[in-house]
């Protein structure tokens, strides 16, 4: 059976992008081979296995490869069908694979810009941010969950707010998740970050704050042009 | 199966790869020309985020972003399945979708916009990218295998005559019969089907448009210097 073969997950351990799929997984109960890949110092196996980015996540079923996390989500839901992460309804599927792209391109990239830059450019990338967020915050309408009641693919693909935001809020001295601008928002945060399989797997804050701190320094020394 | 509206314009190939899916399911549609320099209510109405085409409106319900409607008209309208029903097959699909429309697509957008030094950096960027489509089309006659088109077979739809035309108006060459045999003998398949010529705008008009396109862009940077 396709659903008993191996499966193995090659990830750092601050990538939003690999703890999305480790979500998933979890919430799943699926059973799975982590293996941590130093990003500044990539395998060889890395490298095999996605010679087209060269980045992690990459998951690997059987003899199956897949990487991009959004790609991988969707096969996990599709091969594992216990507690389902997307909607039936395909309008709501759409909906869900709209604001997840959405969230990724306005929210993740417009804030990690707004953390790595300084002055103006700083504070254009952290407007962005938070009229982009401001779109996003409407679309709770009420619920606990974007996916209603219970957490489901939404919530995987924009997860990484609840956690990582804040992180680079206080790295990048911004401040885009506002409670009294984003209530809705901020309680999905709470219920997000206190759901059993969420709060075993996140990455120390500790840590992440030093983490980010470097990359941001990295990135904001870099010559431009 | 319920009211079916295209908010498009017949320019773009976003549109164009909507009309192309809808035509393959035998959906038929009303289709709203849009004036892109002076938006409609109903496109701002029906998509306040992006304020883009396309928009597919079923039963007043709208969609937005060509690859999430063209996995929603899939979903929706199930005969002549445009995504294989494997899972990693699908993702497969989905994985170079994605790098088609990220690096291939853009890559040759920042070819045709740029000038000078950068233009040959976009270009040497954008070859690289088709060096790995080649690789995928290796073999078969329709990225979505050898019978019919499919999903990924609309995603690259642009390439025949959309990037033909960037590269007349942008003076550059991407699509080298020599360097992409393959792609090359795909391309001249695809865009002799009949349905997909049909849904094709006239190649002179798309030059126009292009050209319109840079003289526009370039005067508003004059304008702004």
């Amino acid at each position: 059976m396709a659903n008993a073969e191996h499966v193995k997950l090659l990830g750092f351990w601050a990538s939003p992008f690999v703890r999305r799929v480790e979500w998933a997984l979890k919430l799943k109960g699926v059973d799975y081979e982590y293996i941590e890949e130093d990003i500044f110092n990539k395998s060889s196996q890395l490298l095999e296995l996605n010679p087209v980015h060269k980045l992690v996540p990459v998951f690997v079923h059987g003899e199956r490869v897949i990487a991009e996390s959004f790609v991988v989500l969707e096969y996990i839901d599709e091969t594992w069908k216990q507690c389902p992460l997307m909607p039936q309804d395909p309008h709501e599927r759409a909906m869900a694979r709209f604001w997840s792209k959405f969230v990724e391109e306005k929210i993740l990239f417009a804030s990690w810009k707004s953390m790595c830059s300084l002055g103006e450019e700083k504070e254009k990338a952290a407007k962005l941010t938070v009229d982009a967020v401001e779109k996003i915050e409407g679309e709770l309408k009420g619920k606990r969950f974007f996916g209603g009641e219970s957490i489901g693919y939404l919530d995987i693909a924009v997860g990484w707010m609840s956690y990582w935001l804040p992180i680079w809020e206080e790295v990048g001295s911004m401040k885009i998740l506002d409670p009294l601008q984003f209530p809705a928002l901020t309680s999905w945060m709470r219920n997000f970050l206190e759901h059993p399989v969420i709060k075993e797997n996140l990455p120390p804050r500790d840590k992440m704050i030093i983490y980010f701190q470097k990359r941001s320094q990295e990135f904001s020394s870099r010559p431009r042009g | 199966m319920g009211e079916v509206k295209v908010i498009g314009s017949s320019k773009s190939l976003f549109c164009t790869r909507v009309e192309w899916a809808l035509k393959l399911k035998g959906v038929e549609y009303e289709y709203l020309e849009e004036d892109l320099l002076n938006k409609s209510t109903l496109l701002l109405q029906h998509n306040p985020v992006h304020k883009k085409v396309p928009v597919l409106v079923h039963n007043n319900k709208p969609v937005a972003e060509s690859l999430v409607i063209l996995e929603y008209i899939d979903e929706t309208w199930k005969h002549n399945s445009l995504l294989p029903e494997d899972p990693h097959e699908r993702a497969m699909a989905r994985f170079w979708a994605k790098f088609a429309d990220e690096k291939c697509l853009m890559g040759a957008f920042m070819a045709f916009w740029k000038e000078g030094e950068e233009k040959e950096k976009a270009i040497e960027s954008a070859l690289e990218s088709f060096t790995f489509l080649e690789k995928q089309i290796q073999g078969k006659k329709f990225f979505s295998g050898d019978d019919n088109i499919g999903y990924l077979d609309l995603v690259m739809g642009w390439i025949p005559l959309w990037l033909n035309v960037m590269e007349e108006v942008g003076g550059m060459k991407l699509d080298d019969p020599q360097k992409f045999p393959s792609l090359h003998e795909w391309a001249q398949n695809f865009n002799e089907i009949p349905l997909i010529k049909d849904c094709l705008p006239p190649r002179d008009e798309l030059v126009n448009y292009f050209n319109f396109a840079v003289n526009y862009n370039r005067s508003t940077a004059a304008a702004k210097q």
